[in-house]
């Protein structure tokens, strides 16, 4: 089953010529040709290559609005209106643009997931992960501030609340407000920034996403069975994971298609269709639906805690839910990656799926009735996944048996021990 | 179920494989294709210019031998009222002595109307001559300062390194004293 590719053969003098003195011809076939990648990987692996896909869908894309978009107060939402109706197929490249910042966030979120119900942040692939949850928390704050660039409603609300989150901070809160702000509102300072911001930080995402290729290919793809994998069970990245992965992206490219041509606005909210009214709040804030669980979380912590105040505590919430990720590796301290492997701990992955739907269902509705305490459960559950269950579970679970090798069928019960290293 | 694996020749000796090879290659050229297009396209000029794409210039306020220069598509026009005199040495330079032949009747619709682009055909450079008491060049037409090319009274290009005549627009008469350019 297992085969090397080919070695590396330049015919022609001109490349060999290249290759001596910049080796990246080299560097290009090691890591997109030979590259040994497990043989049972399963659709779900697809989505680390679509989530670059979207990420360079995102830059081109933005580059060329950015040719048509003016930062303005008093033209921004003229220019994307403008963008709409006058720029040739100016309505498909920022509508490609904003569907896509949802796709991307539907890629990366399955990827997240999938890293979670196999174990992909243990060890030796810490820092993997690690990395992929700075590139989650640049890729928030790039959406947030692109979607302040429309000037509509939602724009200029979403920018005041959520710059408004630092006034929590103790002592320099207002300071650090007014400094985010560049002045004593969300304003034209504010936009530009944040349009310069929104330009330069995908290119910072695309820096990170290199460090997280080359911590992925030191110690190569974990793979469904989440055991380390011997050379005999490894096959060239090219052809067999390059056609699969294209055959994923066309099916992805309907999936987007089906948006971006039939429903472009299903994703937003059509109070971003009016502009920005400093005197005016829209009955009922929500951002975008990719921060909905996160937006439920802030809103769920409506007491004070011992001498935090509400305010604060929301914040802090909100912060804390991505922050935990950073700690995974060493909150789950199984010895077994795969969640095939440990039947209880895959009750609770999919527990915390549905608590992330649930959050998002809390995000999306005003905070009354019953949907406080939900939310408050909800809440608590996310954090309880993580700091409560997650280090028991590492202790009290008794894993499956785990097979050797792929080849190798697991012999009887009596066999179970997880391997180590 | 049909082995897909095994070569299926057809009279013509190609394979499926070729056939689904050619389907796929093709489909990706095309979806490429209409994806890259718009990148492209939305570089050329957008509704909103193409609707400023024309303009219209009130004849009667410039009187004979004067002439005004009008913004058209980002770019300056001549409208020059030439005398008689102008009108006639333009009419009698034989072709043979001109770098890009054109006789005066081509360039004009009506003879005391003479309207061009103003952008020097070397290198895009504004010719003087058109406001009174700019150098009007060796050929009493226009100067360019940038390179030192003269156009003569019909906007031909007489000496310097200019290649070519200074263009003439799509222009067309609403009335005798209105005229719109584009």
């Amino acid at each position: 089953m297992a085969s090397d590719a080919e070695p590396l053969v330049l015919k022609s003098p001109t490349l060999r010529w290249i290759e001596h003195r910049l080796p990246i011809i080299g560097f290009g076939y090691q890591h997109l040709v030979a590259y040994q990648t497990p043989r049972n990987l399963n659709y779900w692996w697809n989505f680390g290559s679509l989530a670059g896909i979207c990420l360079m869908i995102q830059i081109v894309t933005g580059i060329v609005l950015a040719m048509h978009y003016t930062p303005h107060v008093a033209h921004a939402f003229d220019s994307v209106e403008h963008i709409m109706r006058d720029v040739n197929w100016g309505w498909f490249l920022r509508y490609a643009h904003a569907n896509g910042a949802s796709m991307f966030f539907i890629v990366v979120y399955i990827h997240i997931f999938r890293g979670l119900y196999y174990g992909s942040y243990k060890p030796p692939r810490e820092l993997l992960w690690m990395l992929g949850v700075v590139i989650l928390l640049l890729m928030m704050a790039t959406a947030f501030m692109g979607y302040v660039l429309p000037w509509g409603q939602m724009s200029f609300w979403g920018a005041t609340v959520i710059t408004n989150l630092f006034s929590a901070v103790p002592f320099f809160g207002e300071a650090i407000v007014t400094w985010l702000w560049g002045g004593f509102a969300v304003d034209n300072p504010t936009l530009n920034r944040f349009f310069s911001l929104h330009y330069l930080l995908p290119f910072v995402i695309v820096g990170v996403v290199f460090l997280h290729l080359v911590a992925l290919h030191t110690h190569g793809s974990n793979n469904p069975v989440g055991i380390d994998l011997t050379k005999k069970d490894k096959i060239p990245f090219h052809p067999y994971y390059t056609i699969k992965d294209l055959f994923g992206l066309s099916v992805f490219f309907l999936f987007f298609g089906s948006f971006l041509f039939f429903a472009p606005n299903v994703l937003g909210h059509p109070d971003n269709y009016i502009p920005a009214n400093p005197l005016v709040t829209p009955p009922h804030i929500v951002p975008e639906w990719y921060f909905l669980p996160f937006y439920a979380i802030l809103r769920a912590i409506t007491f004070d805690i011992l001498f935090i105040p509400a305010k604060l505590g929301g914040v802090i919430a909100m912060f804390a839910s991505i922050g935990v990720l950073f700690f995974l590796p060493w909150l789950d301290k199984s010895k077994v990656r795969s969640a095939r492997f440990r039947p209880i701990y895959k009750i609770f992955f999919w527990l915390l799926v549905l608590d992330c739907f649930i959050l998002g269902y809390v995000g999306a509705n005003p905070p009354e009735g019953w949907l406080v305490p939900l939310g408050q459960v909800a809440t608590f559950w996310y954090f309880a996944h993580f700091l409560i269950v997650l280090p028991l579970l590492s202790k009290l679970e008794r894993p499956l048996p785990v097979p050797e090798s792929l080849s190798t069928p697991v012999l009887g019960r009596g066999m179970a021990a997880a391997p180590a290293e | 179920m049909a082995d897909t694996t095994a070569p299926v020749q057809t009279a013509e000796g190609g394979k499926r494989r070729d056939f689904l090879e050619l389907v796929t290659w093709s489909t990706v050229a095309i979806g490429t294709a209409a994806m890259v297009w718009p990148l492209v396209h939305q570089m050329n000029p957008s509704a909103d210019v193409l609707a400023l794409a024309s303009t219209e210039v009130d004849l009667s306020k410039i009187p004979e031998g004067s002439a005004i220069k009008v913004m058209w598509r980002g770019k300056p026009v001549f409208v020059r009222h030439r005398t008689a005199a102008e009108i006639a040495e333009a009419a009698a330079v034989p072709l043979s002595e001109l770098r890009h032949p054109e006789p005066d009747s081509a360039r004009v619709k009506k003879p005391e109307w003479l309207i061009m682009v103003g952008v020097c055909t070397h290198l895009g450079c504004i010719p003087l001559g058109t406001a009174a008491g700019e150098p009007k060049g060796e050929y009493g037409g226009w100067f360019c300062p940038c390179h030192g090319s003269h156009y003569d009274s019909s906007g031909r290009i007489r000496k310097g390194p200019a290649p070519l005549n200074l263009p003439i627009p799509d222009y067309t008469f609403l009335s005798d004293t209105l005229v719109r350019i584009g």
